[in-house]
């Protein structure tokens, strides 16, 4: 194995560019897996909404839309802040990495911040279904089914976000130390579509949980 | 291929992958393929080994009408915990997990597989996920079956379901992880010259597997997460009094586990095409339709899930085109059977162990992917659903297809990874007995299911004795086989000569590297400049005896 390449190259590769393209496509299939996933929560949701439609509107008017509202613009911020990291990283721009990986945790913390605030005033409210749920009229069973569907879904997508800082905790050493190069760069650019991943399930998960029915 | 051959002498301590280091430490933190390969294939012993105790203490209490050996609880367990190990545990990572490991990246000439760190993640994932199905079992077990219907499972169940659950979910990304990494080594790892039309047959099983191992795996971990939160704070999700569905589980559960079943077979149908062109010394019939049919069957595999629910409140349309798209999938499983026949016709056949799994394969998955078609006509169905002619069915296609493809596998890389050969009497002796123990096992209860036995119950009518006395003993007899072929292969481990680099005379990268395969599989990265199977090219070193052959032939013509 000739190895004259940098350091960034694995040995069971040929050369960056075959590893580029494979960790690439590598995670273009995980995100595959991961729309399947939510795929499954999101067929329940569509099966049970028609089943249900009036105790869901119902449901989803309990649901803050200003606050809604506010994480969505914050997600839709960190996916520009993690895509000039991409960009920063395919120019090797070190420090620039740095801040954007940065900032873009800083959103995403924002974002669960105010995903607290929202699950506390649900526990308050007594709308958290198994733990505490308490709420009166007819559709009090399938109200119940409502929010069991919402705590599941945002909890699997925030589950999904805290993964994503964590990863981004281990990523900014590695950018400290210079890494990452205009020529070694996947990771930061595969940390980037997971996260705007993340943000897509959201941008679906806002209108069908906070938005149906009207007010 | 010329160039990569560096075959060392035999006997000789060049450096290989079992011996480049040792130690216990060496193989749980290995990255290397082939000996994740070889984790995998120890994991799945054992837990073919634990499937195995349960399915003797069901065969023993049917012996009799009566229930005399356990009691109708313990019985449900049993089964139930027979088919959660034997699919989740050991089908599913048999071949695409063992196989796979070993001869994928030789076979396309790779290195390794792109992502080898999270290969070993996905055994971990095995084992994690092993350990907590193992664990409930040992607390006390489970009895909702192994499909784990709501809302038995969520609701009434008293057994260990959550843990069991969270078992299968962990252990489902040992699948997906494996597909991933595959299908991107496929893509992307081959070597030059290796275009997707001289990929070996195996290789494309493998991919079709995997891309069904990404779509589908993770919906039934969603499911299944959503089973055991209902289990565990009664959401609601799956509970009929708030206004749940637990035929939505169903859709779920089926959406992912049908195209399971073929995570279950079409693995087996790469390795059948391996050993039927070797041992048939002919390239493959119809090498195209033979690849595009496992894509087919990957495909047409997510459009049939509703034909396990003909019976289950589905309408009456919906239960037509799922059973009208079921009889498709018929044409391309038909399409690899008839291939195979006619690569044996005017083939220079030879009765070695892989061979005799894989005709014996042939004959069984050809019965059970027939009886596959009574089952999916809606009529018929209704008749025969929950009987033990479905019992009879699966197990035709699991166990007569895909383990028998499984052990044609084993013995027919077993020298090459293992490095030793195994004594060919015993394995022949142990495939016949397979083959014998099988139909007896699981022919009579095509019958029984046919006479209204119905699965899932220790207590049956007297009439249906003296079949199932026979199905014991056939499973008698099966058992017996396989111990004979673990014997023997455990055996070569620590007796047997020392393998040649290619005993089979079979064509294929993995055949040209020294026997055990180096660390980093090639001395010299190939170049591949021909299809697969070139078995009508006559052999370097043998192209003189072929050709003395060829001469005596022809005199005899004369």
């Amino acid at each position: 194995m000739s190895d004259t390449h940098s350091t960034a190259l694995h040995h069971h590769f040929d050369d960056l560019e075959q590893q580029y393209s494979a960790s690439n496509m590598g995670m273009w299939a995980f995100i595959a897996q991961e729309i399947m996933f939510f795929g499954g929560l999101f067929g329940g949701y569509t099966v049970y909404r028609n089943m249900h439609t009036a105790a869901f509107i119902e449901g989803s008017h309990h649901l803050p839309i200003a606050w809604g509202a506010f994480n969505t613009a914050v997600l839709i911020g960190s996916s520009l802040t993690v895509a000039l990291a991409v960009r920063a990283a395919q120019q090797g721009k070190k420090n620039a990495i740095f801040n954007w990986i940065l900032a873009t945790m800083f959103l995403g913390s924002v974002f669960l911040g105010v995903k607290y605030i929202e699950y506390s005033d649900k526990w308050h409210h007594h709308l958290v279904p198994g733990l505490n749920f308490f709420y009166e009229g007819p559709l009090a069973g399938q109200m119940k089914i409502f929010f069991s569907f919402y705590f599941v879904m945002t909890g699997m997508h925030a589950l999904h976000m805290i993964i994503g800082i964590v990863i981004m905790i281990f990523l900014l050493p590695k950018i400290r130390r210079g890494t990452y190069t205009a020529e070694y760069f996947n990771p930061i650019e595969n940390f980037g579509l997971y996260w705007h991943f993340v943000d897509i399930v959201w941008i679906f998960l806002f209108p069908l949980l906070y938005l149906i029915g009207g007010r | 291929m010329s160039g990569a051959t560096l075959v060392g002498p035999i006997g000789s301590r060049t450096e290989n992958y079992l011996n480049a280091s040792y130690g216990i430490r060496s193989w749980l933190l290995t990255l290397d393929h082939k000996r994740i390969g070889i984790l995998y294939l120890v994991t799945i012993t054992l837990f073919f080994c634990v499937g195995g105790i349960f399915a003797s203490l069901i065969r023993l209490e049917l012996i009799t009408p009566q229930g005399d050996l356990v009691d109708s609880e313990t019985y449900n367990k049993l089964f139930t915990m027979h088919g959660v190990v034997m699919i989740f545990f050991f089908l599913i990572p048999s071949v695409p997990a063992v196989l796979g490991n070993l001869v994928l990246p030789i076979m396309i000439g790779a290195r390794d597989v792109a992502f080898p760190r999270l290969n070993l993640l996905s055994w971990y994932c095995l084992v994690a996920g092993g350990s907590l199905a193992t664990l409930a079992i040992i607390m006390g077990g489970i009895d909702t079956g192994w499909t784990f219907y709501t809302p038995y499972s969520s609701t009434y169940s008293n057994s260990y379901v959550a843990l069991a659950l969270t078992g299968v979910f962990i252990n489902g990304f040992s699948s997906i992880l494996t597909g991933v990494n595959f299908v991107t080594t496929v893509h992307k790892m081959r070597a030059p010259g290796m275009t997707w039309f001289r990929l070996p047959l195996f290789i494309w099983a493998q991919y079709a597997t995997s891309v069904i191992m990404i779509l589908g795996t993770p919906v039934v971990a969603i499911t299944l997460l959503l089973v055991a939160l209902e289990r565990v704070l009664r959401i609601g999700i799956f509970d009929p009094a708030l206004g749940g569905d637990p035929i939505l589980f169903q859709h779920l559960f089926w959406f992912y586990s049908h195209p399971a079943v073929y995570i279950m077979i079409v693995p087996g149908f790469g390795v059948i095409s391996e050993v039927i062109a070797c041992f048939s010394r002919k390239r493959i019939f119809g090498y195209s339709f033979v690849a595009f049919s496992s894509l087919a069957i990957a495909v047409l595999g997510f459009l049939v899930w509703g034909h396990h629910m003909f019976t289950t409140g589905q309408s009456v349309y919906a239960g037509m085109v799922f059973s009208f798209i079921t009889f498709f999938i018929a044409v391309p499983t038909a399409i690899k059977i008839f291939n195979w026949t006619a690569t044996l016709y005017k083939g220079s056949v030879s009765l070695d162990s892989p061979m005799l799994y894989a005709l014996g394969f042939i004959g069984l998955f050809t019965i059970g992917g027939l009886t596959g078609l009574v089952l999916s006509t809606l009529g018929v169905d209704v008749h025969l659903h929950d009987t033990y002619f479905v019992v009879a069915h699966f197990h035709y296609v699991m166990v007569g297809g895909m383990v028998m493809a499984f052990l044609s596998g084993l013995h027919f890389w077993w020298p090459k990874f293992m490095g030793r050969l195994f004594p060919e009497g015993w394995a022949k002796t142990g495939a016949i007995l397979i083959f014998a123990g099988f139909n007896l096992t699981f022919f009579p209860q095509f019958v029984l299911g046919y006479l209204g036995m119905p699965r899932r119950y220790h207590v049956y009518p007297e009439e249906f004795q003296v079949l199932n006395v026979m199905s014991t003993a056939g499973a008698s007899v099966l058992g017996v086989g396989y111990m004979i072929l673990f014997l023997s292969l455990l055996w070569s481990l620590f007796k047997g000569p020392k393998a040649p680099a290619n005993p089979w005379q079979a064509k294929g990268l993995e055949w040209d590297i020294p026997t055990p395969p180096p660390l980093h599989n090639f001395e010299v990265m190939p170049i591949v400049t021909k299809e697969a199977y070139p078995y009508d090219e006559p052999d370097e070193e043998i192209e003189q005896i072929g050709e003395i052959e060829r001469v005596k032939q022809e005199e005899e013509v004369v």
